[in-house]
Formats: structure tokens, sequence, C-alpha cells
């Protein structure tokens, strides 16, 4: 190779000094390569644009029957013309934050234990693990959810309706506590049972977002905790979480955005009903997504257009909670270099 | 040092401290047991007596123990579980009012922390109390979680474990099957044929769309290049069932296709483009730029960098992209049930006819209120989560390595490649009057003619 340097230079005799002029200039296969990849771009970017206008031209009809009170209506009888989405927004973002408690304190403690307690071994394994139940389908927890755990789980929400029904979003009417036989039904099919599960389902996503701008924690500064006499949590309390707050709350909420669009768990799950249901322990409860879903097969041409109405909704919700999140996410990255 | 200690390097100091106040926990609980004889030649720097610092004397020095768990705090732990059943179990049966393993376990866990708070704070001050509550707190959690993996994972699989071992189940569609009928009759070939059926379309519009979008997204920079970025991550948690509206009222309502198994995998395509151009997009960008600034050097344009370097260098993590986005769509099951229908009858065509697949077959078979269809769903399910594990894995194995990381065999055949170059070069230069000389001592005709160098990054 060496050889090959040593040949006098044919460009070299001129004035070597000056500024050179790049010598391949881009052109022709390179201005054709850039022009595919930016026609994948622009495609990519129309693809995504366009989900929400196509919702729009399909919902007007809709919107301009219903106007204000799509979201003031309770009830889904679209083709008697009286539908809104009032009872299923409430409901979805009942679900979600029930999943948001669920989800937040076990993907902190998660996240805490795979970047600062856990031996390296377990590390990747846990990783590893976390990723895979991201990638369980949904339908699965569903089926959890709707065989197994709101009815062998009843003890749950009847011991909370029961030690806290004083808080009135905690209390089940219908159920009477004294009654050793009153029936278990009235604690299943509810939001709460649909917000563990989904709540379940993006743990694994909010905790990889924190374990990541966990482990980007300078090692200089956890050390110098460390070297002032901190014990681990100290260390933790002092150095990981105020570096990993934006990552926390990016995380949570690209965790909601995902709870807010959550369809088959939650239809699964709940049994539908119409009305704004504040009880989350009690039978009942809805969501736009289980709407869609549930009302699809039988729904007549306005009905169609109803819903998507309905998704319109919904679209837009996630889309502000995930732009939020993308920006507090990033605003985490450009803080990672720190370390000096 | 006298408040606090480093939980990983314990000091000496405590130790001999509580040597003086409590001798009866010492043989046992700290795990210095050697004499005192060793200690001065370990506690240089701690230790009390100035004197220490004389020349050390030239004993072997004893291997300090930096573990950070002790048998104290082993003991301290299997305390406090055991005293919290314990004490559980006198108040669940004889005060209070509670009931079943919900109650029991409500009880007996901040039993568990409040005695294990005592038990330590015994010994330690309030501040290495704390941190040993914070510690068991984030252990309970992080085992709750892997709990609740393996139990929701287990569970499809343990009660449709009867069914997938059926010929039938994987041989029959549910044409001929009622719900009334035993598990001997019907299956899920329609479902799992609309699955890969339905997966191949997405991956088709996918994978070339969604690389070349990473590939964009890296090789340009610009305000259309962020906007891009921006739009494909805010997109990465777009609602499934939007997606199938988005294709119901684009390609089924305005271009008159009808429902099929083409538009549920151009909906599930929707899902994984972003979620595939994300990872891929992380990927590229850990490619060393020291590789691509070292292809344009030699000359070679954009086209020829990113074909040649940097997509063969991201290689395995490409593929891992393409696998778990893989991963993600196949279980997607709302896309499917608003641009494909159901059907219990095996529909090979994707282009006509409803089409269903695995987990939609799932969600309808479990709606159903016969205990043998239910079973077939968990059936279902199970083979879903293996197609998913199988995936998984298979990222796992191609994804472990990072950008620009060899496996064995590619090393060796690089190394082979790079020792005929070499003789290649000596040989050429042995013989100057020999044409291939002058070809090779000019750099661009010689970089264009022979692929040679380009195919040992690739291979």
């Amino acid at each position: 190779m060496t050889q090959l340097i040593d040949v006098p230079d044919p460009v070299g005799h001129a004035t070597p000094d000056a500024p050179r002029r790049r010598v391949s200039l881009p052109g022709g296969i390179d201005r054709v390569f850039r022009g595919v990849l930016r026609g994948a771009g622009f495609t990519v970017l129309g693809l995504m644009a366009t989900v929400g206008v196509f919702l729009l031209i399909r919902g007007l009809d809709a919107f301009s029957v219903a106007g204000f009170s799509f979201f003031t209506t309770q009830t889904w009888q679209p083709d008697s013309r009286n539908f809104g989405i009032a009872a299923v927004l409430v409901g979805t973002l009942l679900i979600a934050s029930v999943a948001l408690v669920v989800a937040f304190p076990l993907a902190l403690g998660m996240a805490l234990f795979i970047s600062e307690y856990a031996p390296r071994w377990l590390k990747r394994f846990l990783t590893s693990a976390i990723d895979l139940m991201a990638a369980v389908p949904s339908v699965v927890y569903g089926l959890f959810g709707s065989t197994l755990l709101q009815w062998r789980g009843t003890d749950i929400p009847r011991w909370l309706s029961i030690q806290f029904g004083w808080i009135p979003f905690l209390s089940v009417p219908q159920a009477d506590p004294d009654n050793p036989l009153s029936p278990e039904t009235v604690y299943a099919t509810s939001t709460f049972w649909a917000g563990l599960v989904v709540g379940f389902m993006i743990m694994p996503f909010i905790c990889s977002v924190m374990r990541e701008s966990f482990t980007q924690a300078p090692q200089g500064e956890r050390e110098g905790a460390y070297a002032l006499g901190s014990t681990r949590w100290g260390m933790i309390r002092s150095v990981v979480l105020p570096f990993g707050r934006s990552g926390m709350i990016g995380g949570t909420m690209l965790g909601l955005g995902r709870a807010l669009g959550e369809t088959i768990a939650v239809a699964l799950i709940i049994s539908p009903i119409f009305v704004i249901q504040p009880h989350i322990l009690g039978a009942g409860a809805n969501s736009v997504s289980a709407l869609i879903a549930q009302q699809w097969g039988a729904a007549s041409p306005f009905g169609l257009g109803a819903l998507m109405a309905a998704g319109l909704a919904l679209f837009m919700l996630t889309l502000v909670v995930n732009f939020a999140a993308s920006a507090v996410i990033a605003r985490s990255r450009s803080g990672q270099g720190s370390d000096a | 040092m006298s408040t606090t200690e480093h939980p990983t390097v314990h000091s000496q100091q405590p130790a001999q401290s509580q040597q003086v106040t409590l001798p009866l926990t010492v043989p046992g609980g700290r795990h210095h047991a050697e004499p005192d004889a060793t200690q001065p030649v370990t506690t240089v720097h701690t230790g009390p007596t100035p004197a220490a610092a004389a020349p050390r004397p030239l004993k072997p020095e004893v291997r300090r123990d930096t573990r950070s768990i002790r048998r104290t705090d082993v003991v301290a732990m299997i305390g406090a579980l055991v005293a919290s059943v314990a004490l559980t179990g006198v108040l669940f049966d004889q005060i209070a009012p509670f009931s079943g393993v919900v109650g029991f376990i409500a009880i007996a866990y901040p039993l568990f922390l409040a005695l294990y708070a005592l038990l330590v704070s015994l010994e330690e001050d309030a501040l290495i109390v704390r941190d040993k509550l914070v510690s068991a707190v984030v252990h309970s959690a992080a085992l709750l979680v892997f709990a609740a993996l393996v139990w929701i994972i287990a569970y499809p699989v343990i009660k449709g474990w009867r069914v997938i071992w059926l010929s039938n189940f994987w041989t029959q569609d549910m044409a001929d099957a009622g719900t009334l009928d035993p598990l001997e009759l019907g299956g899920i070939l329609h479902a799992a044929v609309g699955t890969l059926e339905q997966i191949s379309i997405a991956l088709i519009i996918t994978v070339p769309l969604g690389l070349t979008t990473a590939v964009f997204l890296n090789e340009t920079r610009g305000a259309f290049t962020r906007l891009v970025r921006t739009i494909v991550e805010a997109m990465t948690a777009l609602p499934s069932i939007v997606a199938g509206l988005f294709i119901y009222a684009s390609l089924i309502l305005l271009l008159g296709f009808e429902r099929s198994g083409f538009a549920a995998g151009c909906a599930i395509s929707i899902m994984m483009l972003p979620i595939m151009i994300r990872a891929a997009d992380v990927v590229l960008r850990l490619v060393p730029s020291s590789l691509k600034e070292a292809s344009l050097a030699l000359g070679s344009g954009q086209l020829r960098t990113a074909w040649h370097v940097v997509l063969p260098t991201a290689r395995s993590g490409l593929t891992t992209s393409v696998l778990l986005a893989t991963a993600r769509g196949v279980g997607e099951t709302s896309p499917v049930l608003i641009a494909a229908g159901f059907t219990p009858y095996l529909n090979l065509n994707p282009f006509v006819d409803p089409q269903v697949s695995l987990p939609l077959a799932t969600f309808q078979m479990v709606s159903s209120s016969e205990e043998t269809m239910r079973i077939r769903a968990f059936g279902a399910a199970t083979v879903l989560l293996l197609l998913v594990f199988v995936l998984f894995g298979l990222a796992r194995i191609i994804g472990g390595r990072g950008a620009g990381q060899l496996s064995a065999g590619q090393s060796r055949r690089r190394d082979r490649q790079s020792v005929r170059d070499r003789e290649r070069y000596i040989a050429a230069k042995r013989a100057p009057a020999n044409p291939l000389t002058d070809e090779l001592l000019n750099p661009r005709p010689a970089f264009r003619s022979t692929p040679k160098p380009q195919q040992g990054v690739s291979s």
C-alpha cells in the first residue's frame, strides 16, 4: 500500500496550499440517488400527513350533522343523528390515567433497577425482557385481562372500594359489601381493569425511555456523589433522577399517547356503556378506539363517517401528546454531553 | 465517614467502632472475621493511628471485601420477610376484616418494609435505612414486572397447549367447525395464512420505503429532513386503529379496493413504517463517520458510500430494526379488523374478499361464550406468541453486535480478502511493465474497475 502513496502526485506540483475545488462534484448518479432519497422522504411525509386529511374528509358529514354537540353528547346512535364522543372521550382519558398510575411507578422501579442495581448479566437479560414485553401483541394482554385477571382479581377493586369508597370515584354504587352473595360482576369489565392491563402494556415503552436517560447520567458525577459520601439512593436522587428528568417526563407522555390509542385489549375487557362513568371500579367503561372496533362491523355508511370523526378526535389527541413527548425527549438528548 | 457509608467499599472504621459498641454482632455479622493483626494493613488511610503511615510490613495483603451485600443485609431481609408474613397471618385470622390474596399482600408488603427498616435501623443510621428501603422497593417493582411478564406470556400458552398439538389445528380452517364442535374439528390455517400474507405485503412496502427514508434522514441535512424526522417520531405512537381507518378511507372508499388482505397489509405497513424508520435511523447514526469520510476521500460518491460502506456496516442493526417492526406488525389486530374484515374461511388470495389474521381470529374467538372456541383462541394466541418470539430472538441474535463489529466468519473472510489484495499489489509492484500496474497506480480507473475491496466490506 505504501508504494502506491509514493507515486508522484499529479496534482500537487501547482499551488499546493491554495484552497482547492472538490474534485468530484455531486452529479450524475449521486443526483439520482439524492432524488430517490428525497422521494422516499416525501412519500413518508405525505402518507403521515394525509392520515388526518382523509379522516377529516370522511368525518366531515358527521361533523356537520352533529355540530358542536359532537363533543358534548354521550350517546352513540348515529343512525338517528344523535351521537357524540363525550362519554367515550372521558372514558379514554380515565383509562389512560389509570394506566399511567400503574405504569409510572413500575417503569421507574424497573428502569432504576436495570440501570443502577442489577448486575451486568441481569441488565442485558432484563433489557431484552422489557423489549420483549413491548413486542407482545395487545390481543394477548387482552386475553389475559379479560379471561383471567378481572375474574380472579375481584379482591382488588372490592378492597379498594370498601377501604377508599369515601373518595367519590373509587366508590362502586352497585355493590353491596355487606351482602356476601352479591355478584362479583359489578367489579369486572371496569375502567380499572382496562387501565391496569393497558398500564402493563405501556410500561415497557416508558421503562425503556427512562432507562436510556438514566444510563446516560454522567459517570463522573455519579462517582463524585459517592466520593462525597453519598449512599446509592443519595446518588440516584442527586444525580440520576435530575439528569433523567426530561427522559422520565417524555417517556411517560409517550406511554400516555400509546395508552390513549390502545384498542383491542380495552375492547376485550370492558363492557361498553355510553354514559360518563366516573366510578372507575364499577362495571362498564368505554374508549374511543374500543367504540370504533366494536361498532365498525355493524355501522351504516353514515355511521362509518361518525366513527371516522371519532377516530379523528383520537388522532388529534394522540398527536398533541406525542409531539409534546418528542419535544421533551429531544431536549433531554441535547443535554447528554454535559459530562465534561 | 461516620455518618455516611459508601455502599460498595466498606471502610474499617465503622466496623471497629461497632466492635466496641456491639460486640455481640461481630463474629457472624461483619465480613471481616480476620484477626486484628491484619487490620493495620488494610486501614492505612482510615485507621485512627498515624503510626500506620510508617513503612508497610511485607505481609500478604488481605483482599478487601467490596461486595455491597453483607450477611447482615441478607439476615435482615429474610427476617423482615418471615416476620411480616407471620404477623400478617395473625392479623388476617384474628383481627383485620380482610380476605383474599390481595388483602394479604396489601398488608404484608407495608409490614415487610416497616420491619425491614426497623431491623436495619438497629445497626445503621437514617441515611442508610432510607437507602435500603428504596433498594427494597426498586427490587420488588422489578420482581413484580418480571413476574407479570412471565405470567402474561405463560397464561395463553398453558391454556392453549392442548390444542396446538392437534394436527387439524394447523391444517383446517373454521369453515366446517361451528361453535359447539369439539377441538378435533377446525383450526387456524386461514388465520395463519392471512397473517403470513399480510405481513409479507407489509414488508414489501415498508422495507424499501422505510430503509430508504432512514438513509435519507442520515444522508441529507436541512429543514425538510428535520420535518420528516419530527413527523416520523410523532407517528411512532399512531393508534393502530387510526391507521386502519386511514387505509379504509383512502384505499377502500377513495380508490375502490375491497376489504382484503392487501388493504390490511397496507394498514399494517402504515403502523410499521415509523417504527422501522426510527429504529433504522438510530442504527445508521451509529456508523462511524470516519468510515464514511474515508470512502468519500477515496473518491467515491454519495451513492457508493451509502451502498458499499454505510449499509453493510449497519447491516445487523438494520436487520434488527426490520425484525422488531415485523414483530410489532404481526400482532396488530385493529388495522386488520378495519381493513380486512372477518371470515372463517381460508382465503389464499390477498386481493379479494375478507382475510383474517391470527390476532383478529384470537379476538373473535375469545369473544365467543363457548369454552372450545376460547381454547382455540388461546391456541391462536400461542401460535402468535411463538411467531413473535422467533422474530424477536432472531433480532437479538443478529443485532447483538454494534455497527461495524463483525462475526467470526465475517472477519475471517475479510482477512483472506485483505491478504489477497496485498499479494495483488505486491505482484503489481514487482512487474512494472505489466499494464495492470498503470491501472493500479492510477486511482480513479482502478477504483471503478475493481469492485474487490468493496466486496470485502459487504461480505
